[in-house]
């Protein structure tokens, strides 16, 4: 049992494409949409992933993830060939896809991922992408080529100028609202703290911007309420409700408090992740 | 100090050994014998001392995780079945909702012949292990039972969830529970979603006609509520890991990781991939929460996220579990049911220094069995009772801090018959809290109903059936707490049993 890794790659420090065999989940999976990940039916926890690519022939989905905690840890140094043992999904509401006309695309840092499968599907119904694609510098961009194939227009910012503009984000979103033909859609996906001010620059213009959000969560079936955000004052579900939502009504702040509430276990657990995996090196080589 | 102490009388209460009551219970028996057991007249039987359930003392078991109560000797439930009257009308199986004939497995255990005893509940119960451990016997069998009546109090009828508890292990632990035999196979195949009470149910009793089952399971493990919600302390996950087995034994094929609807839409089951039938078992699974100000603070958890960490992913062992769950050290539960008291008992057993249950009516509401209240207030568990949470407040990085409360009074009865609460004007309150666990109930869970056209459900979301537990899709059927809204395992598999056979009916050879 479990689901096989046909292919692996290190896309960028700390980033890694996983092709994992999944065939019915590679066949019914639909933009925007996620996964369950868990690494060990008894201890392991449960993570949610969004799905990048998927090839339903093949029976593949793409997963592409930064290794910043235990199970992402632990998920990035699988091997060509390992297995994942639990993977559920697809999760979510889908992106709803139709022609608006100039749809903006931004992802910031790992946000590239769920996008791409995004941008793509907005292309195909006949809409007009920009994609603007950030990343804190250059070692850390991730699906640039893959965009930039897809988009009509591709903006390219780092915040340290390593590559394409020196610039946040919000900056091109900006310009691109003031222009004459305003974006008739804003699509953000990135750290919440992006999401939040993608939102707030597009506010003003009334532009309609959705968001898709990334909380914690335990089934991703609607169960447990852990991933709960404060959506126009309303409590929505972001596994079965969501992950896309309106980004000019969601509680961020609130939000980001939440993603915050385990950080100090989080972080003794990467600590001895890191701690138990070098010293599985150190055995390896003395052995 | 760790696991500060808030009632020293409850938690330093001894109670006799399970020694004690072993040996007690067979001199009983022997006096009895003495008299012939068949000469017992009903004035003897109502004179047998009640037999107590041994358990693990609170001051002991409160500092860890192993199941509370310890099940009764071979002669304690003996003693205790000898107390039943054997009514000819027997107005405990009325009470019953899958109407197991109690007098008669009660009359076995009592002769002895646990074998026969535990045949004839499994005539109609599939589970009785588990619901000789979480039925509501005493709004069930044993509020109608004639010794209870007798002795003018409910608490004294005849404990009938014990005594099939103690045939139930009995075989089990004796190895002599074989799965019931399966027809030759008919080439017909039916779909199961959940591995709950109810779908346990459905998949034994469709596979027992020959059928080729699939139960389908969105979670990592297997049996639904009573694996990630109920705890190992009041039901221990071998007993649901073993009739698991007992399905997987029969040739029930297991998949968990499947989440109906999403990894496959429920017509795509029946339209391409053969099955000829599909039962929704789904369950409620989807909480409620308040809609009180704060609600969202970091330290707000509903009861089915914070059991679900402990139990399915077991945070308890946090030195292996890979999920935390927050240890607070002053934890609040809003509810009176057992989920609100299985809330309350593993905060206590997660070394809260306090753990206040907040319930906005009496303990003669509350809907909890009466044993979990008994057992969570000598664990420590403080009650207060007739106040109702109004407001959350958090910190500056938006923990929880307080709990404005505000107390009611009884004032007339309402719709339900019970007294309704009425808030005092003028009486908020502040308590120190850090963690707020939310067990008002669920709601039904939307996954199916969003992504299955043509599927009826009523205004509160359960999917609606008719009295053969089919739905208004063909060949598709529904049971248990998805149908009835949050209820109990017993209720879950009646309606299972009932679904089983309206299947297969549908599927018998013309």
């Amino acid at each position: 049992m479990g689901h096989k890794i046909m292919q692996r790659r290190q896309l960028a420090d700390e980033v890694v494409q996983l092709t994992v065999e999944a065939p019915l989940i590679a066949a019914e999976r639909r933009p925007g949409q996620f996964v369950i990940v868990q690494l060990n039916d008894d201890f392991g926890e449960r993570i949610p992933l969004t799905i990048a690519d998927a090839d339903a022939k093949s029976g593949t989905i793409t997963l592409i993830f930064q290794t910043v905690g235990k199970t992402t840890h632990l998920l990035g140094d699988l091997r060509e060939g390992d297995t994942i043992a639990n993977l559920l999904g697809p999760l979510g509401q889908p992106t709803h896809v139709e022609k608006y006309g100039h749809v903006v695309a931004v992802g910031g840092g790992i946000g590239g991922a769920p996008l791409y499968p995004i941008a793509k599907a907005m292309r195909e119904a006949g809409n007009r992408l920009t994609v603007i694609l950030g990343a804190r510098n250059r070692d850390l961009l991730i699906l640039d080529q893959e965009m930039r194939a897809v988009a009509d227009e591709f903006i390219l910012c780092t915040d340290d100028g390593s590559a394409g503009r020196k610039a946040l984000v919000t900056e091109p979103l900006r310009e691109l609202c003031e222009a004459t033909h305003a974006p008739d859609l804003v699509v953000a996906i990135g750290p919440p703290i992006m999401m939040k001010f993608c939102a707030e620059t597009t506010r003003p213009f009334n532009i309609r911007t959705v968001v898709s959000l990334n909380t914690i969560m335990i089934d991703g079936t609607g169960m447990c309420g852990g991933c709960r955000v404060s959506v126009g004052g309303e409590t929505r579900f972001v596994c079965v409700d969501g992950p896309e939502f309106d980004g000019h009504k969601v509680d961020f702040d609130n939000m980001i408090q939440r993603l915050g509430a385990y950080r100090e276990h989080e972080d003794v657990a990467h600590e001895k992740c890191h701690l138990e995996l070098q010293a599985n090196e150190r055995n390896a080589s003395d052995t | 100090m760790r696991n500060a102490i808030w009632n020293y009388k409850l938690m330093n209460e001894t109670h006799p050994t399970p020694e004690t009551l072993d040996r007690e219970a067979r001199a009983q028996l022997e006096a009895l014998e003495t008299i012939g057991l068949d000469n017992l007249k009903n004035r003897d039987r109502l004179k047998i001392p009640p037999q107590n359930m041994p358990a693990q003392e609170p001051g002991v078991r409160r500092l860890n995780t192993r199941e509370v109560t310890l099940g009764y000797s071979d002669a304690q439930a003996r003693v205790e079945a000898l107390r039943c009257l054997q009514c000819r009308n027997a107005p405990c199986v009325a009470g019953c909702p899958v109407r197991i004939d109690i007098p008669r497995f009660i009359k076995a255990c009592a002769a002895g012949d646990h074998d026969a005893a535990i045949a004839v509940i499994k005539e109609n119960s599939l589970l009785p292990s588990v619901c000789g451990r979480v039925c509501p016997q005493e709004v069930q069998c044993q509020e109608h039972c004639t010794v209870g009546k007798s002795l003018k109090d409910i608490g004294l009828a005849v404990s009938i969830g014990r005594i099939e508890r103690y045939v139930a292990d009995h075989e089990r632990e004796t190895g002599k529970a074989q799965p019931p035999p399966v027809k030759p196979d008919t080439g017909k195949r039916v779909a199961v979603i959940g591995s709950g009470p109810a779908g346990i149910t459905v998949a034994a009793d469709v596979r027992r006609e020959g059928h080729a089952v699939t139960m389908f399971e969105a979670l990592h493990k297997p049996g639904g509520v009573m694996m990630y919600g109920i705890p190992e302390f009041r039901l221990p996950k071998d007993i649901v890991r073993f009739e698991i087995d007992n399905l997987r034994r029969m040739g029930v094929e297991v998949r968990p990781n499947f989440v109906v609807g999403r990894t496959r839409a429920l017509h795509k089951l029946l339209e391409e991939d053969g099955y000829d039938a599909v039962f929704i078992g789904s369950g409620a699974g989807l909480p409620k929460f308040m809609n009180i100000p704060g609600e969202n603070l970091v330290g707000v958890f509903s009861a089915n996220e914070y059991l679900t960490r402990c139990n399915l992913m077991r945070a308890y062992d946090a030195d292996r579990a890979d999920t935390p769950v927050a240890r607070g050290r002053h934890v609040a539960v809003l509810g009176g049911g057992n989920v609100a008291m299985d809330a309350a008992r593993t905060a206590v057993r997660l070394g809260a220094e306090s753990v206040a249950l907040v319930y906005r009516r009496t303990r003669t509401e509350m809907p909890a069995r009466v044993e979990e209240v008994e057992h969570a207030e000598e664990e420590g568990v403080e009650f207060h009772l007739l106040v109702n949470a109004q407001k959350i407040i958090g910190d500056e990085h938006g923990q929880v801090r307080a709990m404005e409360c505000l107390k009611y009074e009884l004032g007339e009865p309402d719709d339900s018959g019970r007294r309704r609460p009425v808030a005092i004007p003028g009486s908020e309150f502040t308590m120190a809290v850090d963690t707020v666990i939310v067990a008002i109930g669920n709601d039904s869970n939307p996954l199916l109903r969003q992504t299955t056209d043509g599927l009826d459900s009523n205004r509160w979301g359960n999917i609606v059936t008719d009295e053969n537990g089919k739905t208004s899709l063909d060949r598709v059927f529904a049971g248990g707490d998805i149908v009835l809204g949050a209820a109990t395992v017993i209720l879950a598999m009646g309606e299972g049993r009932r679904a089983a056979q309206s299947i297969n009916n549908m599927l018998k050879p013309i």
